[in-house]
C-alpha cells in the first residue's frame, strides 16, 4: 500500500494534493452551519448518477419517452427506486441550494472579497432551476406536457426577447418533438458540464478566499478541514440521503397519463417550488401580467446578484444581523403565503389528477364492472355526467374527482337521496343491497382520467360481469385477486379452454370434468355468450 | 502554527464514522443500480405457439426453410418480427425445427442438397440432417424450436433451451 502511494506520489502528486486539500485551514467558528454546500454537491452527484442510470433505459422522443419510463418503473427491478431518487432528488436539490444561500446570506459571507463566490452561487441556483424546468418535460405525461406549455407561453410574453426565446425552445408551433429534443439536450448535454465547471470555479473561489471567518476568529486557533468538518459534512449528507431514500421508497414518483394535447380537462400545475410564481401570476391581470411573469422574477434575480454590493458594511456577528434575518423571514413569509394560497385554490381535480385510477376495464373486478352495468341500466347518466365538464344535467358530475364520499355514504344516499343531501331531487335507486354495493364500488374507482374510458366498456363485459355478480361466482372463483379459491381462478382462462368448452361447461359441468362440484347454470344462449366472452377476455 | 485539533481517540472515531457513512451511502446507491442493470426485465410473456404453415407436402429428410412471424417484447415495445426455421421431417412421426443461426457465431447456414448437410459459410461448420456437428468450429448441435403438429399445420414455440423445464 505504501509502495503504491509512493509510486502515485512520484508520478502524479495526487496523494499530497489530496492531503493538501484535506488539511485546509478553516476558522475556529466553522461548524454545522457550513454543511449545506457539501450536501448540495452530493445531491448533484447523486442526480448525475441516477440520471445516467435512467438514460440507460430511456428513449428521448415524445411517445417512446413515456413508454420507456413506464417500462423502467414497472418492469425493471429497482427502476421505480432509481426514478424516485432522481425525481425527489430534484426537489431536495432546490431546497438545499436555497438553504445554502440563506446561510451565506445570514452570516454575511458574501462580503468582500467573496462577492464573486456569491455571484457564482446565484448562477448555480439558476442552473438548478433550469435543470428542474427541462427535466419536468421528460416523462411526457400530461403534467409534463401541460406544465411545459405554460412555461413556454410565459417565456413568450417576455418583451422583445419573447419570440426568440420561443424559437430557441422549439415551441413556436406549440410544444412538440423539437421542444422535447431541445429540453433533453439541455438537460443532459448542456447543463451537467456547465454545472460541474461552475461548481469547480465556486469551490476554487471558496478555497482561494478561505471559509468566511466570524468576528473574533482571528485570535482563536484555526482548525483543519479533515476530519472534524469532513465528518460534519458527511453526517449532514447522510441525513439528507436518508430523507431522499425514504421519499423514493415511500412516495412513488408520479407518472400520469401519456401527454394528450387535446385533453382540455387537465389542469396544469407547476412543481411546488414554482407555485408562488404561479400564484403571483393570478393576481396580475391584463397589462400587469408581464409584471409577475417577467419583471418581478428578473428583478428578484438581479437583486440577489447584487446583494454583495448593496450591503458593504463590515462583517459583524451573525446574531447581530437583524436586517438580514428580517429580510429572510419576510421572504419566507411571502413565499409560504403565496404557495399556501396556490395550494388552497387548487381545484380538487388537480389533486385527483395525480391519482390515475384503473385505466382498463380488465383492471376492474367483476363487482365494479357490474356497478358500471347498473349505472347504465338505472339510467344514472340521464342526470349525471362522468368526467366531461357539466352539460347542464341536473345531477353533479361524478367523474370530476370532487369531494370523495365513502361507500356507506353513497349507499345511504342511493336508498334515500334526500337523507344525505337535503333537498336532493334524485329519485331513490331501486336495486338490491349487493347491487348498490357494486355501484358504489365502481364509483369509488372513478377518476377524471378514467371516467371517459369507463363509458366505452363493451356491452358483453358489462353483461358478463353482471351475471357473474348475480350468480355469486366469486364464492368459488377468483378474478383479479378477488373471490374465493374453491374453484380454479378465472384469469387466463382463454389459455386453458376454448369458448365452446366454457359454454358447455356452464350448462353441464360434470359432462366436461367428472369430479367437478360446480352446479349447472342454465343460461340463455345470449347470457352464456356474454359471460363466456367476458371470462375468456380476462388477462 | 497552533491548531485546534482533536485527541487521537476522537479523531479515530470521526475518521471511522465518516468512512462508515460513506460506505453506507455508496451501498444504498450501488446495490439498486447493480440490480437494475443486471436483473432481466419482468417478462410479459408473449411467447406461445405460432403457425409456421402447412407441412403435409414436406418430404422425408428434405429440409425446408419456413418463414413465420412471431411477437416478442423488445424492451418496452411489443414487436412482430419475421423469423425462419429449418424444418425437417426426420421420420413419419418426428418433425424438428432448427433455429436459423449457426451455433458458432450466429451466421445464417443453409442446406447443401448435394452433400446432404447443413453448411455455414462463415467458418465452414457442417451439420448433419439431425443437427449434429460434423466438422468445423461449432460448439454444439443446431438449436431447436419446440414444435407441435396439429393436423397439417406446424406450430412453432419458443427455443427448446430457453423454454421452461428444458
Amino acid at each position: 500500500m505504501r509502495a503504491i502511494l509512493a509510486w502515485l506520489e512520484e508520478r502524479t502528486g495526487a496523494p499530497s494534493a489530496i492531503q493538501h486539500f484535506l488539511d485546509e485551514e478553516i476558522p475556529a467558528s466553522a461548524g454545522w452551519h457550513q454543511v449545506f454546500g457539501s450536501v448540495a454537491m452530493f445531491l448533484f452527484l447523486t442526480q448525475v448518477f441516477t440520471g445516467i442510470m435512467l438514460a440507460l433505459n430511456y428513449a428521448p422522443t415524445p411517445g417512446e419517452a413515456y413508454n420507456s419510463l413506464r417500462y423502467i418503473m414497472t418492469e425493471l427491478t429497482g427502476g421505480a427506486l432509481i426514478r424516485g431518487l432522481h425525481h425527489w432528488g430534484a426537489s431536495m436539490m432546490v431546497i438545499i441550494v436555497v438553504l445554502h444561500m440563506v446561510q451565506v446570506f445570514l452570516w454575511g459571507a458574501y462580503k468582500k472579497p467573496r462577492e464573486a463566490t456569491w455571484m457564482m452561487g446565484v448562477i448555480l441556483l439558476l442552473v438548478t432551476l433550469a435543470f428542474a424546468l427541462t427535466g419536468y418535460l421528460l416523462p411526457w405525461d400530461n403534467r409534463a406536457y401541460w406544465g411545459t406549455v405554460v412555461t413556454t407561453q410565459i417565456s413568450a410574453s417576455a418583451p422583445g426577447a419573447g419570440p426568440y426565446v420561443l424559437r430557441l425552445m422549439g415551441a413556436e408551433n406549440g410544444v412538440g418533438v423539437v421542444t422535447f429534443a431541445r429540453f433533453y439536450a439541455v438537460h443532459v448535454l448542456v447543463l451537467p458540464p456547465l454545472t460541474m465547471l461552475l461548481i469547480l470555479l465556486h469551490v476554487y473561489l471558496v478555497r482561494r478566499h478561505g471559509v468566511a471567518p466570524a468576528p473574533g476568529d482571528e485570535v482563536k486557533p484555526k482548525q483543519k478541514f479533515y476530519p472534524r468538518q469532513v465528518f460534519k459534512d458527511t453526517a449532514a449528507i447522510s441525513l439528507a440521503f436518508i430523507i431522499l431514500f425514504s421519499l423514493a421508497v415511500v412516495a412513488k414518483a408520479p407518472l400520469g397519463r401519456l401527454a394528450d394535447p387535446t385533453d382540455t380537462t387537465f389542469i396544469p400545475r407547476p412543481e411546488w417550488y414554482f407555485l408562488f410564481l404561479f400564484q403571483l401570476l393570478k393576481y396580475c391581470e391584463g397589462p400587469l401580467e408581464i409584471l409577475a411573469s417577467v419583471v418581478l422574477p428578473t428583478l428578484g434575480v438581479g437583486l440577489l446578484f447584487l446583494v454583495p454590493f448593496l450591503d458593504r458594511a463590515p462583517v459583524i456577528r451573525v446574531t447581530k444581523r437583524t436586517t438580514a434575518f428580517a429580510i429572510v423571514i419576510l421572504a419566507a413569509i411571502t413565499w409560504s403565503g403565496l404557495t399556501a394560497a396556490a395550494v388552497r385554490s387548487t381545484p380538487p381535480e388537480a389533486f385527483a389528477a395525480d391519482r390515475e385510477g384503473p385505466m382498463e376495464w380488465r383492471d376492474l373486478t367483476p363487482e365494479e364492472l357490474a356497478g358500471v352495468s347498473y349505472f347504465k341500466s338505472e339510467s344514472c347518466g340521464t342526470c349525471h355526467t362522468l368526467g366531461l365538464r357539466q352539460e347542464g344535467k341536473p345531477g353533479p358530475n361524478l367523474g370530476a374527482g370532487g369531494a370523495a364520499r365513502d361507500a356507506a355514504w353513497m349507499i345511504a344516499h342511493f336508498k334515500q337521496p334526500a337523507s344525505m343531501v337535503p333537498g336532493s331531487q334524485m329519485p331513490s335507486v331501486s336495486l338490491s343491497d349487493s347491487q348498490l354495493n357494486a355501484l358504489a364500488a365502481f364509483l369509488l374507482k372513478l377518476t377524471p382520467q378514467n371516467a371517459m374510458k369507463m363509458q366505452d366498456i363493451p356491452q358483453y363485459v358489462l353483461d358478463g360481469a353482471a351475471l357473474y355478480q348475480k350468480n355469486r361466482c366469486n364464492l368459488c372463483h377468483q378474478v383479479n385477486g378477488v373471490g374465493m379459491k374453491t374453484g380454479p381462478p378465472l384469469n387466463g382462462l382463454a389459455h386453458r379452454r376454448d369458448a365452446t368448452w366454457v359454454k358447455g361447461h356452464f350448462l353441464d359441468p360434470q359432462k366436461f370434468s367428472k369430479d367437478s362440484m360446480m352446479p349447472a347454470y342454465p343460461f340463455t344462449p345470449q347470457q352464456n355468450e356474454a359471460i363466456t366472452k367476458y371470462l375468456m377476455s380476462l388477462p | 502554527m497552533q491548531y485546534n485539533t482533536d485527541n487521537q481517540g476522537r479523531r479515530g472515531f470521526l475518521v471511522r464514522a465518516t468512512q462508515a457513512l460513506s460506505a453506507l451511502i455508496g451501498g444504498a446507491l450501488g446495490i439498486p443500480a447493480f440490480v437494475y442493470l443486471f436483473t432481466p426485465a419482468k417478462s410479459r410473456s408473449t411467447g406461445g405457439w405460432v403457425d409456421a404453415g402447412d407441412i403435409s407436402q414436406l418430404k422425408l429428410n428434405a429440409p425446408e426453410e419456413l418463414p413465420f412471424r412471431r411477437v416478442r417484447m423488445d424492451g418496452w415495445k411489443i414487436i412482430t418480427e419475421k423469423s425462419t426455421a429449418w424444418v425437417v421431417r426426420l421420420s413419419e412421426k418426428e418433425v424438428v425445427a432448427y433455429t436459423p443461426q449457426c451455433t458458432h457465431l450466429g451466421c445464417a447456414y443453409h442446406w447443401e442438397e448435394s452433400k446432404g448437410q447443413f453448411l455455414c459459410p462463415c467458418h465452414t461448420s457442417n451439420f448433419s440432417i439431425d443437427g449434429k456437428v460434423l466438422n468445423g468450429p461449432a460448439p454444439r448441435p443446431l438449436d431447436r424450436y419446440l414444435v407441435k403438429v396439429e393436423g397439417d399445420r406446424l406450430l412453432i414455440g419458443p427455443e427448446q433451451s430457453k423454454a421452461k423445464g428444458a
